[in-house]
């Protein structure tokens, strides 16, 4: 335990991903490969023991789960995932991880026992990755799941085993069966190798294809015979000029090519494919054969009675509109009690702190910092957490992929994926547990692109100062005599930051994150009921990542915020002399009003602040918006969260803690004037204020959340950098759009 | 040529051709839609896109402009008894068992 916990902070280093410090004996690492939607998770779960790490494959930010586990007569091993496929050919260096996980490529350790879960129920589809897997002659192992579902067509696993010359165990994953077995198998097979049995009987041209690509392969990758042919097959299928796979030889793309030349009318690819299933048809008839009362399917299955109901186009699409909106409105209904109430918690243990501390640095250090800072981290939990229990339920129940078909037409239309509805949905709530959400989605690009738009969904810590701004600037009047003009302005906000979002992923779609159109090719898995324990663990995983991950950074920035709006602190003998001359200087001509004469201290203290420079300092740039340099400070300190804009202001206008009731900062807002006497919030002030709010990415938490799941500051930094410059020229548009139109 | 697409759901067919670009060829392919293996196309998305199929005892679903790729054959004993495969209701589905899939043997290599 202690062993492999010293080696978890280690370096990613093929010693450490095996979880064992230099110096003793690496335990032996079983690899789980498999189809999707075959339950090869649950079989993680359920073999994974201790030291659960998620982590991501070298060079790629698509995860890997590791475990230990334990095995009869006392041995461990490590045990790890691998995400599933189809195939092993690959095209995008995403699809390629698989080959190289199994062969132990590319900084990945090599595993010394490679255990195939099949889906019983799909057996031939399944089966064309096992024979992949043989023909490689990687150590392997077959798990024979979900028997249980397949019922009369699972074949038995002794038999499967005999054709393939695999050693097969029959297992049922979700339930807890077959897994004593199964431990048992993996012994014996680590204990001793065995020979596969299973032959391809591929055409002599194609043969003779291989063999002359098989002398380009890279020394590393040569082995048996029967390995380098079938290395060559994969290379054959998946080398394209277009590819996007790593450290292909340009020698061995050569080859390929100069093969897929010669072989003119000849189709290769379907002849590997082909051939590959006319063996697979014949042993598994050969397998099937010996066993009576194997039947063929007849009536429709469970799955197509409720998908007659599901994907129907009228009540299909009825039941989906509520069960996203019991999902959706639980992000908002369920989660806000129990945020309130870490947020009370936060802000007692800061009392607490307050008063148990001596007044100084190290008081507000610890208060406005750190426990703040932490509060800022954990409030986030409840819309995590409960996000990810409603993804798992449908993830595994079968049918998010039901969403994807679903919605594929509507969203496609913009290039986002079928699968980017629930997290953009989810931004209404709050980006972060969207942006974590976008996992649900295999391609690197699909995810990115939705990453990037997500942020422009009108958040729920927008909401209070849409309701300021409204509050303050806007009638409470109707248009029509009926139409209440707050009320319409409300969701006009929202219907444009919705409309923008989508623009931005037709733009971003074709520009920054451009990619190859992907052809969908959607399974829709049997339904099945959800493992609920397996979908608790899975969101427990995803909380502890974001607390360790992202959580880090938000701490951070939130310290950083603490001290750019509370240094450098007003000299006290100077404060009087120094304030005005420090408004001069920032910002000449700036209004200094009677009332700020009478602000109090925190006020002055906010003015003097870094924060408060730079709103000054920002302010030749936010003129041309209708914006004075208050406003720039609270946009500086919204930063921290947008809802703060609101307590910020209050500050900035020296009305102390603006809390629920924000009446005195409205009345003060229509109150303040220009040197010349014009009011400085106008209803198109106001306006361009919350365009500027819809659009600009005022939340360092997204940004520490886009970090974590993209592994790079580039795309936090680009995310920042077009909303800010889109929130910016929009509300440039509408503010001097507006003062010409005579507003 | 009637095209995968085109086909009224419901009905069963043959797969003749899986043409398109390289890649997606391969896809299909790989996941068993090869020709001469029976695909029965379920039903057609609410927006009219993608389409729902039964392979080998699987459900996928493709796009339309995918689907197009795929050349098909109505199922030659209902063809003849000229009674449009379109219409009438299809109950097998693919299993190992009844691998004597017709069209399999001529569309060898």
């Amino acid at each position: 335990m202690t062993a492999a916990r010293t080696a978890g902070t280690a370096t990613e280093t093929a010693e450490a991903a095996r979880g064992v410090p230099s110096g003793e004996p690496p335990l032996p690492l079983l690899l789980l490969v498999g189809n999707p939607n075959v339950g090869k998770t649950s079989l993680f779960n359920r073999l994974a023991r201790r030291n659960e790490r998620v982590g991501n494959y070298p060079g790629v930010t698509v995860e890997r789960r590791t475990a230990e586990m334990s095995l009869p007569g006392g041995q461990r091993a490590l045990v790890a995932d691998v995400p599933g496929a189809y195939s092993l050919s690959a095209r995008s260096s995403e699809e390629q991880i698989a080959l190289q996980a199994v062969l132990g490529w590319a900084d990945n350790p090599r595993p010394d026992l490679v255990v195939v879960v099949v889906d019983a129920g799909q057996l031939v589809r399944n089966l064309y990755l096992v024979l992949q897997l043989v023909e490689l002659r990687v150590p392997l192992l077959v798990a024979l799941n979900m028997v249980d579902e397949a019922g009369e067509r699972a074949p038995d696993p002794q038999a499967l085993g005999a054709a393939l010359g695999v050693p097969c165990v029959a297992t049922n994953a979700r339930a807890g069966g077959g897994l004593v077995e199964l431990s048992q198998a993996i012994v014996a097979r680590l204990a001793r190798a065995q020979q596969p049995r299973l032959h391809v009987s591929y055409p002599a041209d194609l043969l003779r294809d291989a063999d002359a690509i098989a002398d380009a392969l890279p020394a590393a990758w040569r082995g048996s015979v029967e390995r380098d042919r079938a290395l060559s097959l994969w290379a054959l299928t998946s080398l394209e000029p277009d590819d996007e796979l790593v450290g292909i030889p340009d020698e061995l793309r050569k080859r390929c090519a100069e093969v897929l030349a010669r072989a003119g009318q000849r189709d290769i690819d379907r002849e590997i494919i082909e051939s590959r299933y006319r063996a697979l048809e014949s042993l598994l008839a050969g397998v099937l054969e010996a066993q009576p009362g194997v039947a063929t399917k007849t009536a429709p299955s469970r799955t197509e009675r409720i998908d007659r109901v599901l994907l129907h186009p009228a009540y299909g699409f009825a039941v989906f509109l509520a069960i996203m909106l019991v999902v959706f409105q639980s992000l908002f209904a369920w989660a806000d009690p129990v945020m309130k109430g870490i947020e009370a918690l936060f802000g007692l243990v800061h009392g607490l702190a307050s008063q148990h501390l001596p007044a100084g640095f190290l008081q507000d250090l610890v208060t406005k910092g750190l426990i703040d800072g932490v509060g800022n981290v954990v409030v986030f939990l409840p819309q995590i957490c409960l996000l990810f229990l409603f993804i798992g339920l449908l993830e595994d129940s079968g049918y998010m992929a039901r969403v994807a078909y679903l919605m594929d037409r509507a969203l496609r239309s913009v290039g986002l994926h079928g699968r980017a509805f629930v997290p953009m949905m989810s931004g209404f709530a709050c980006a972060v547990p969207a942006i974590m959400a976008t996992r649900t989605m295999e391609r690197r690009r699909d995810r990115l692109l939705t990453m990037l738009v997500v942020p422009l969904m009108s958040c729920s810590a927008r909401l209070p100062v849409y309701t300021l701004i409204i509050g303050a600037l806007f009638p409470p009047s109707h248009m029509f005599g009926v139409l209440p003009v707050q009320g319409l302005l409300m969701v006009a906000m929202y219907l444009f930051s919705t409309c923008v979002a989508l623009i931005a992923a037709a733009v971003l779609g074709r520009t920054v994150v451009r990619g190859a159109s992907v052809p969908l090719i959607l399974e829709l898995p049997p339904y099945r009921w959800p493992g609920l324990p397996s979908v608790l663990h899975l969101m427990w995983l995803r909380a502890r990542s974001f607390l360790r991950e992202a959580g880090t950074i938000i701490l951070a920035f939130t310290v950083v915020m603490w001290v750019l709006l509370s240094y450098p602190k007003l000299p006290e003998p100077q404060a009087a002399a120094a304030l005005p001359v420090a408004a001069q200087i920032a910002a000449p001509g700036a209004e200094l009003s009677p009332a700020l004469a009478e602000n109090e201290a925190r006020a002055s203290a906010l003015e003097y602040s870094f924060g408060g420079r730079l709103g000054k300092a920002l302010e030749p740039a936010l003129i041309p918006l209708g914006f004075d340099w208050k406003i720039g400070v609270g946009i500086v300190g919204a930063f921290a969260a947008r809802e703060v804009f609101v307590s910020v202001m209050g500050m900035v206008y020296g009305l102390g803690d603006v809390g629920e009731d924000d009446a005195p900062l409205r009345d003060r807002m229509r109150a303040e004037t220009h040197r010349d006497g014009h009011p400085v919030y106008t209803p198109l002030v106001g306006l361009s204020l919350m365009v500027f709010f819809a659009l600009a990415c005022q939340c360092m938490s997204t940004l520490a959340v886009v970090r974590r799941e993209t592994r790079s500051w580039r795309w936090p930094v680009f995310l920042f950098g077009y909303m800010t410059a889109l929130a910016w020229v929009t509300s440039f548009a509408v503010y001097q759009g507006g003062r010409l139109l005579g507003f | 040529m009637l095209t995968l697409d085109q086909v009224i759901p419901g009905s069963g067919v043959i797969v003749e051709k899986v043409g398109g670009a390289r890649s997606l060829r391969r896809r299909l392919m790989e996941l068993g839609i090869i020709p001469g293996i029976k695909v029965e196309v379920l039903r057609i998305a609410p927006f009219g896109d993608p389409i729902e199929l039964s392979v080998r005892g699987c459900n996928l679903s493709i796009r339309a402009a995918e689907a197009q790729q795929v050349e098909v054959e109505r199922l030659p004993t209902e063809a003849r008894a000229g009674v449009p495969a379109s219409v009438l209701p299809s109950t097998a589905c693919y299993s190992a068992r009844s691998r004597a899939v017709p069209g399999l043997a001529k569309s060898a290599p």
